[in-house]
């Protein structure tokens, strides 16, 4: 009895956050809180007046403007990207913006998976400022997800001369990672950690990231479970870093793990996926419907701006969660169409198995034979569908 | 036992609570026009008017009920200041209601009630959006404008602030040259489906490959001579249509549709009884032509079965009107060489022009008796 009171008072608490049920209201009380926002530290106060005191000034533009990306990328939260593009509309549609600037806008363009537009205005920085590492850093990454290798390592080798060898050897790594390439990158990358002494922390959990992901696809449980540990310990709360290791866990069969370690990152849809993803492997019916018509809502409201920034989560959540194949598979589709990571190959092979859509397989089964890429999961599912 | 229950239930609670999802910035506003008026809900996130306003008084994170109404009327002039809305090329007015909340999957929004009036009755709204516009470059507005399972909806801001949308199904491609094709098709489709207007037009056109001399039908000498005529009843027919299909849409005149109707079908009647016993003096242009005014009147009652309100654009109106004359060529095209191939045969001119023009007086006979006795006989 106690116990069903208390399911029913949490399935209550469950009400507000589903858009079925939702319906203006009065607050009886002055005392009530109605939000809670973000802290802001004084950090931030300071650049913003520094900004305000100087509006034609782009220096303390760019510094504010710099920590907000920051911000969203740790925290995940994309408010902060539109707050940083319009700390810089003063400079921000310029043909004459200064490279500073330029950067920004292909990072948040890149953020909003516009792509093709991202690399346009990475070339446009290079071009005049060969020197710029971070310019070809970032132009090499979008060619990763974007599949295309032989850019990706043409732009690695350009940063080479530019920046610490580190940077270098993981730019290298994630170029090749979906290649036949793939150990030799890994060793390179491992041993470039050795020897490298202070790196950056935001490089750090990086390599070991990936370091983990990398042994984790060649089947090495032990070696990528004691990466995955090490790199939380640098980085207890970067959100893709969670994600991976969730998704390792998940994949282990280690899904009750899995709501211990997202416990405090249910805003981050990816992240709210993969603790659904659990609940459902553990068979927890009563906590997974909640979580589900939440992913629900937030995927209908991400639709209604138009935003395709989550097709990946949404063709998993698809697939996964609502059993729908065929709207699954739609959906990973037009993903793989834009990004072309080892997860968008995935969800893409998985939704085509589930749908038996032999036609669709095809042109993903293709690209693995000709990028030699290696992943025990997907070995099993390129087995599935051949 | 009691006390641990409720510990649970707290606990589970505290657990189960959902985060608010990370997710860009959004206001949803919902409108409603009802004649010349608006009215809607607008739900802006507390998030969003704090980093512009600074709601959180005394900063300490947690915004309370108390905090928010003290500054209700900074929050409605901030929000409307970033808002207007027009209709046919004059603002509406636009005021704001008591502000309550609401929670959205990324947290708890204000929601202002609107009310506005606009001068004339809109066919479109012209939407002016900058909310949020030098906070947040990525911040948008979802319009969702108008109930029912079929609403019109539009991302407001960012690179294009001002939009203008469409209130009718018509209209939903938002352009002139969309709506324009739109009304072309119904006026066409009109006349494929407008079965006493096709019969009209039948009852017109079998005769006009003949001539009646001394009381008998003789075939016309030349085509030519066939199409002069057919063209000049057509002609006549479009203009009569015309000039009453404009009057009654601009609100200058409107005849009861059960009279319009009847008239429709009684003119039917006399134009098929007409190609047996001559009862309409004159040429048959003149008919066509005072019929026409009468087929106008009901062509406006389509036009507003369609959502056409009084006073529509002239876009539309020439629109749905060339679909007319579509269709009406349309049908002039299959019938008239047709009838010119057969007119010397015995079956045409003894069996189909008089027993076809009984045929379609019957029908029409009927529709009348329906529609003039506002009854419905089964099967016709």
């Amino acid at each position: 009895m106690t116990r069903k009171i208390a399911v029913v008072l949490a399935l209550l608490a469950w009400l507000p956050s589903m858009q079925a049920v939702a319906a203006p209201r009065t607050p009886a009380s002055g005392n009530e809180v109605i939000a809670t926002l973000p802290r802001q530290d004084d950090g931030l106060r300071a650049l913003r007046a520094a900004a305000a005191a100087a509006p034609a000034d782009p220096l303390p533009a760019l510094a504010l403007a710099r920590r907000y990306v920051a911000l969203g990328r740790g925290s995940a939260d994309p408010r902060y990207y539109g707050q940083a593009q319009a700390v810089l509309a003063p400079w921000w549609g310029r043909p004459d913006a200064p490279n500073d600037v330029r950067l920004l806008r292909a990072t948040l363009l890149q953020n909003g998976h516009q792509f093709d537009e991202a690399q346009a205005e990475l070339r446009h920085i290079v071009g005049t400022d060969p020197r710029n590492a971070q310019a070809w850093l970032t132009l090499a990454t979008i060619q990763s997800v974007q599949g295309d290798v032989p850019g990706a390592i043409a732009s690695c080798g350009r940063l080479s001369s530019l920046a610490a060898q580190l940077e270098t050897f993981a730019c290298l790594a994630a170029a090749g990672a979906n290649t036949g390439r793939m150990r030799g990158s890994e060793q390179l990358l491992e041993l470039g950690l050795e020897r490298a002494g202070d790196t950056a922390p935001e490089t750090r959990t990086w390599v070991l990231t990936m370091l983990a992901e990398l042994a984790a696809r060649r089947g090495d449980k032990a070696a990528a479970q004691q990466r995955f540990l090490t790199a939380l310990r640098v980085a207890p709360t970067d959100s893709y870093l969670l994600g991976a290791y969730a998704d390792f866990l998940l994949d282990q069969g280690r899904a009750a793990d899995v709501p211990a370690l997202l416990r405090a990152h249910h805003r981050n849809d990816a992240l709210l996926l993969r603790h659904a993803l659990a609940l459902r492997a553990m068979g927890r019916h009563e906590a997974l419907a909640p979580a589900r018509a939440e992913l629900q809502a937030r995927f209908d409201a991400a639709a209604r701006r138009g935003d395709a920034v989550h097709l990946r989560e949404q063709a998993r959540f698809t697939l996964h969660l609502l059993g729908d194949a065929r709207a699954a598979l739609a959906l990973a589709q037009r993903n793989w169409r834009v990004q072309k990571e080892l997860a968008d190959t995935r969800i893409l092979l998985e939704a085509g198995l589930a749908s038996r859509d032999r036609a669709a397989l095809q042109p993903v089964l293709r690209w693995i034979r000709a990028q030699g890429l290696q992943d025990v999961v997907v070995t099993r599912l390129v087995e599935r569908a051949s | 036992m009691k006390a641990l229950a409720t510990l649970l239930a707290m606990l589970l609670l505290l657990w189960a609570l959902p985060a608010a999802a990370h997710k860009p910035s959004d206001s949803y506003l919902a409108l409603a026009v009802e004649g010349k008026h608006i009215e809607g809900r607008w739900d802006i996130a507390l998030r969003d008017l704090d980093v512009a306003l600074g709601l959180d008084a005394d900063g300490d994170g947690q915004l309370t009920w108390q905090e928010i109404q003290d500054r209700h009327g900074a929050i409605a002039a901030y929000a409307l200041s970033r808002l207007s809305i027009a209709a046919g090329g004059a603002p509406c007015t636009l005021v704001a209601g008591p502000q309550q909340v609401d929670d959205h999957t990324d947290g708890a929004y204000t929601v202002l009630p609107l009310r506005g009036t606009c001068a004339v009755i809109p066919r479109e709204l012209t939407i002016a959006y900058r909310l949020f516009g030098d906070t947040d470059a990525q911040h948008r507005g979802l319009l969702r404008l108008g109930e029912g399972d079929n609403p019109r909806t539009a991302i407001l801001g960012g690179e294009r602030p001002v939009q203008t949308v469409p209130l009718s199904q018509a209209g939903a491609d938002g352009h002139a040259l969309a709506q324009f094709v739109a009304y072309l098709r119904h006026g066409a489709w009109h006349i494929w489906i407008g079965y006493d207007h096709v019969l009209f037009l039948v009852s017109l056109l079998l005769p006009a490959v003949l001539v009646r001399r001394d009381g008998a039908w003789q075939r016309v000498p030349a085509f030519r001579g066939a199409a002069t005529d057919v063209l000049k009843t057509v002609t006549a027919f479009t203009v009569a249509h015309s000039v009453t299909l404009a009057l009654a849409a601009l609100g200058v005149l409107a005849p009861p549709s059960r009279w319009v109707e009847s008239a429709i079908a009684a003119s039917v009647v006399v134009a098929a009884l007409n190609n047996v016993w001559p009862l309409v003096p004159g040429p048959r242009w003149a008919a066509a032509l005072i019929f026409g005014l009468v087929h106008g009147f009901g062509f406006a009652g389509v036009l507003a079965d369609l959502g056409l309100p009084r006073g529509a654009l002239a876009v539309s109106l020439l629109g749905f009107n060339l679909g007319v004359e579509l269709g009406q060529l349309a049908i002039v095209a299959a019938v008239l060489p047709a009838a010119w191939l057969l007119r010397d045969t015995f079956a045409y001119r003894r069996v189909l022009l008089p027993a076809g023009s009984l045929a379609i007086a019957l029908v029409a006979m009927v529709w009348l008796g329906e529609r003039a006795f506002d009854v419905k006989l089964p099967g016709v």
